[in-house]
């Protein structure tokens, strides 16, 4: 892999983390969408990177099924579903924007360390895909807890899996089927998740989730 | 012969199935089923020891690409004998005593697959197999324990006999996994190559003895046994109490020694203590029990212990390269394993007989069966000789042999083995007494003096069937007992295997004279004992006959000893064991007696109570019980948590494990 290629895809899973850091402090949920979709088309950039510079067609699929599916379907079916529940202002937050990118922080650092740790007899390109893509990951989690509404936390759930897709580009030989696999169960699940937002916002008139444990008869 | 013996594992399996297909229908006719595949893997277990070659065969069974290995060596051999005779035994019995069953659908379905079980454990040459089938006879057993589930100590029993069968199983599987290391062959024939270290081998054993003894029930994981096996259905629980026992010291004998390299000496003291301790605590329980089936029971932990102790006497000449000592401990064992099988499956039929005659169980609800049931009290009274060890039946003859080995003890060279192996005797030297006089006991309060209750006055004999299964197992007490030799004689391959040595050959001896070692050393002749016994039997007749006068006396009409005609007057099941709760009950059971006398004047009446504690219960289970529901209670709290919390878990979690390993990464 040559100097100016390696610079290329070291630039776009950096990229994939800076936009996950993005995504933490949207406050707003159109906003959130918008990132999203930037989330999805860095991801495809990169993964299509990877299936240039790697040679490797089938990536290709893998980085149009990243496009058609993260960065229009999903966020189109997003907006429709937050327009149509008269929440796309809302504004929620659960911990503070400073706490939580603190710990993003310290959630990168942790994964750089344990990567670089881990993966000493990988070529260098891998290392960093890998530590970059489980700070994907571990900031998608991040996500999912401290957000409260049943949106964000799909948001979440799909950033953390944009991470997935990255560490499978960046891992050469990965066989298509497997991404393929990974990317329809995340359509599948979006579907489950869609149906039941509206499921709990038909019963609670809300999708905060606070509404859930309230009805379960507890109180947070 | 590997063959024969697997197709009947299977046949008796898939009779399981017809008879859960049935649910319940033509118990009979499956119990009569039952018996053939016993006696065809009986017989192939026979051919074996006789001199057949070991045969080794993989079904297309179990895990696919590894399937199951069986194989049929004179150990399996030997122990498929048992579970032969027994299983054919007590298939014969249950024709007769399954058609009372009020809930057959209960009981039928899981019988023969409890045999077919505990045929595969015995012929089975890899991990896999043998702990499936382990578990299968496991849940069978458990199953069928649990037939009448509706009262309330059926179920308290099912339950501790799950949690304890569980915890057993967890230790095989450790056991089996140190045995196959890293390597991940499982097969007994990879495990057998591989190369234990002395920890390793520690490890394993201790394992085992957890595992099996659990099973087998040494103390202090025995107790479950009395609960479960006394509420089973009677056929059951001679199977449970016959062959399901011998079968977990198929398991010990199987692990430590043919799997692993010999162990060091100073695991032996271990052994023969706890088999020593077993059967004094086993023996003394079962003096103060009330109810038949439970005697039996805890004299099945108390054989047990005879049993453990032998090998473990077996294990000690062996480490130290005594091969003929170690051979005659290993052969008593085996032989009181195999006595055990005969007379306790007599002993469990005869209660079930009359549980099934009178409806109870208790000692103090039975009396003067002699004369309602003379067949059943006769075979009885062969199996509570037999069981007291008392000459010439086969009791003794194995008992006898035990303390021939232990005579072989100065041999030794480790000065602690020299101690610890009288001190084993003596204990073992109790629980025979102490056995002799539990049956005394059973045999006194069952079926002598006048009945208790109304039920035992009118009890009637039971069927052909039962009566058959229990004379065919008298016999083989007899047989065993009269000529020691036709059992001895098929042990000499198992000893060989296991500890490169046996006993000469028996049946050459002169007059049927039993001589392990050298005529020196000790012999004993059944035959002899057996005509001494005969002549002066008939000698004390006759002469009490002879002398006896004929004339005619006048004289108050003796009351028999009763003045008060009520048969409570009696002595009771509480009354008979009272001198040896005042002796060993104080430490070892924990009893305490009060007297409640009311002062002159008073009408009501005096009161006697027993207070009786198990202190293994309360010392050592009960606490490890109160400690897993705080947890689990504290742990209940896990399941209210809202989404959230749930996610910040997964992160908390993963989190935890990545510094962790960048830590030590």
């Amino acid at each position: 892999m040559g100097h100016m290629s390696f610079d290329i895809a070291h630039l776009l899973a950096g990229g994939l983390v800076l936009v996950s850091f993005m995504m933490i402090y949207q406050d707003r949920l159109h906003a959130l969408l918008n990132t999203f979709t930037l989330h999805a088309l860095v991801l495809t950039a990169a993964v299509a990177w990877q299936a240039w510079t790697q040679g490797a067609d089938h990536l290709y699929i893998t980085a149009a099924i990243a496009l058609i599916f993260k960065a229009i379907i999903i966020p189109g079916a997003l907006y429709r579903i937050i327009r149509r529940l008269g929440i796309h202002r809302e504004v929620e937050q659960v911990v503070g924007t400073g706490l939580t990118m603190l710990a993003g922080m310290g959630l990168v650092a942790l994964s750089i360390v344990v990567m670089l740790d881990v993966t000493t007899k990988a070529t260098a390109f891998a290392r960093e895909d890998l530590a970059f893509a489980l700070s994907v990951v571990l900031l998608g989690l991040l996500m999912m807890v401290t957000r409260r509404n049943a949106v964000s936390q799909v948001v979440g759930f799909m950033s953390l899996e944009n991470g997935l897709i990255l560490a499978a580009a960046g891992a050469k030989g990965m066989p298509l089927v497997v991404e393929i696999t990974v990317a329809f169960s995340i359509l599948i699940a979006f579907i489950v998740i869609g149906v039941f937002l509206f499921r709990i916002r038909e019963r609670f008139d809300t999708v905060d989730l606070g509404a859930l444990d309230r009805f379960r008869g507890e109180m947070r | 012969m590997l063959e024969i013996s697997a197709a009947a594992a299977l046949g008796l399996l898939l009779l399981s199935l017809t008879a859960a297909f049935l649910g319940g229908r033509g118990a009979g006719p499956i119990y009569a089923l039952a018996i053939l595949p016993c006696l065809v893997a009986g017989g192939a277990g026979l051919g074996v020891l006789g001199g057949a070659p070991v045969g080794a065969l993989t079904l297309p069974l179990g895990l696919p690409w590894i399937g199951a290995h069986l194989r049929l060596d004179s150990l399996s051999a030997f122990f498929l004998v048992l579970i032969g005779l027994g299983g054919a035994a007590a298939s014969l019995y249950a024709v007769g005593y399954g058609r009372h069953e009020e809930d057959p659908a209960r009981v039928v379905p899981f019988y023969p697959g409890f045999l077919g079980a505990m045929m595969v454990v015995v012929l089975a040459d890899d991990a896999f197999t043998f702990l499936v089938a382990w578990e299968v006879m496991s849940l069978l057993s458990w199953a069928l324990v649990m037939a009448h589930h509706r009262a309330i100590e059926v179920r308290a029993a099912g339950y501790l006999y799950l949690v304890m069968a569980a915890m057993g199983t967890m230790a095989l599987i450790l056991a089996f996994g140190l045995l196959a290391g890293t390597s991940g062959d499982y097969s007994f024939a990879a495990i057998r190559a591989a190369h234990h270290s002395v920890a390793a081998s520690v490890a394993i054993a201790a394992l085992v003895l957890i595992g099996a003894g659990s099973k087998a029930g040494l103390a202090p994981f025995h107790l479950w046994l009395p609960r479960a096996h006394s509420v089973a259905p009677s056929h059951v629980s001679a199977l449970m109490s016959g062959v399901m026992t011998k079968v977990a010291i198929y398991a010990f004998l199987r692990v430590t020694f043919g799997l692993i390299d010999p162990l060091p000496w100073w695991t032996s003291p271990a052994l023969i203590l706890i088999g020593a301790g077993t059967a004094v605590l086993g023996i003394v329980n079962a003096n103060v029990a009330s109810e038949t089936k439970r005697i039996l029971a805890y004299s099945t932990i108390e054989n047990v212990g005879v049993i453990f102790t032998a090998i473990g006497l077996a294990q000690a000449f062996a480490a130290d390269g005594l091969h003929m000592a170690a051979a005659l401990a290993l052969s008593a064992a085996l032989f009181h394993a195999f006595n055990h099988m005969a007379f306790k499956s007599l002993l469990f039929m005869g209660a079930g007989a009359v549980l099934n005659a009178t409806g109870r169980r208790d000692l103090d609800g039975l009396g003067g069966l002699i004369h309602r049931m003379p067949v059943t009290a006769f075979l009885m009274l062969v199996g509570v000789m037999a069981i007291s060890a008392l000459p010439p039946l086969n009791g003794f003859a194995s008992e006898w042999m035990v303390f021939q080995s232990v005579l072989a003890s100065p041999a030794l060279t480790q000065l602690g083995l020299q101690i610890i192996v009288p001190a084993a005797a003596g204990l073992l030297a109790l629980a025979a007494a102490l056995a002799a006089a539990a049956f005394v006991r059973f045999y006194g309060l069952g079926f002598l003096g006048r009945p208790r209750s109304a039920a035992a006055g009118e009890a009637r004999e039971v069927d052909r069937f039962m009566l058959a299964a229990m004379a065919l197992l008298a016999a083989l007490c007899a047989l065993a007992g009269l000529m020691p030799a036709l059992v001895l004689d098929r042990l000499a391959p198992v000893t060989q295997a296991l500890v490169g040595g046996h006993l000469p050959q028996q049946l050459a001896q002169p007059w049927l004279t039993l001589v392990p070692v050298s005529a020196a050393r000790g012999s004993y002749n059944p035959l002899l004992v057996f005509v001494f016994i005969a002549l002066a039997a008939s000698a004390a007749a006759w002469v009490v006959h002879r002398l006896g006068t004929r004339a005619t006396r006048r004289g108050p009409a003796w009351d028999c000893g009763f003045p008060e005609t009520s048969p409570l007057t009696q002595y009771g099941a509480g009354s008979f064991a009272q001198p040896l709760r005042q002796v060993l009950g104080g430490t070892l059971l924990a009893v305490r007696e009060e007297v409640d006398m009311p002062p002159p004047g008073d009408a009501r009446p005096a009161r006697h109570r027993v207070i009786q504690h198990d202190l293994i219960w309360e010392r050592a289970y009960l606490p490890v019980a109160d400690a897993v529901q705080r947890v689990a209670t504290s742990a209940n709290r896990l399941q209210f948590l809202s989404i959230r919390r749930y996610l910040a878990l997964v992160l908390a979690s993963l989190v935890s494990l990545l510094v962790v390993l960048s830590l030590w990464g």
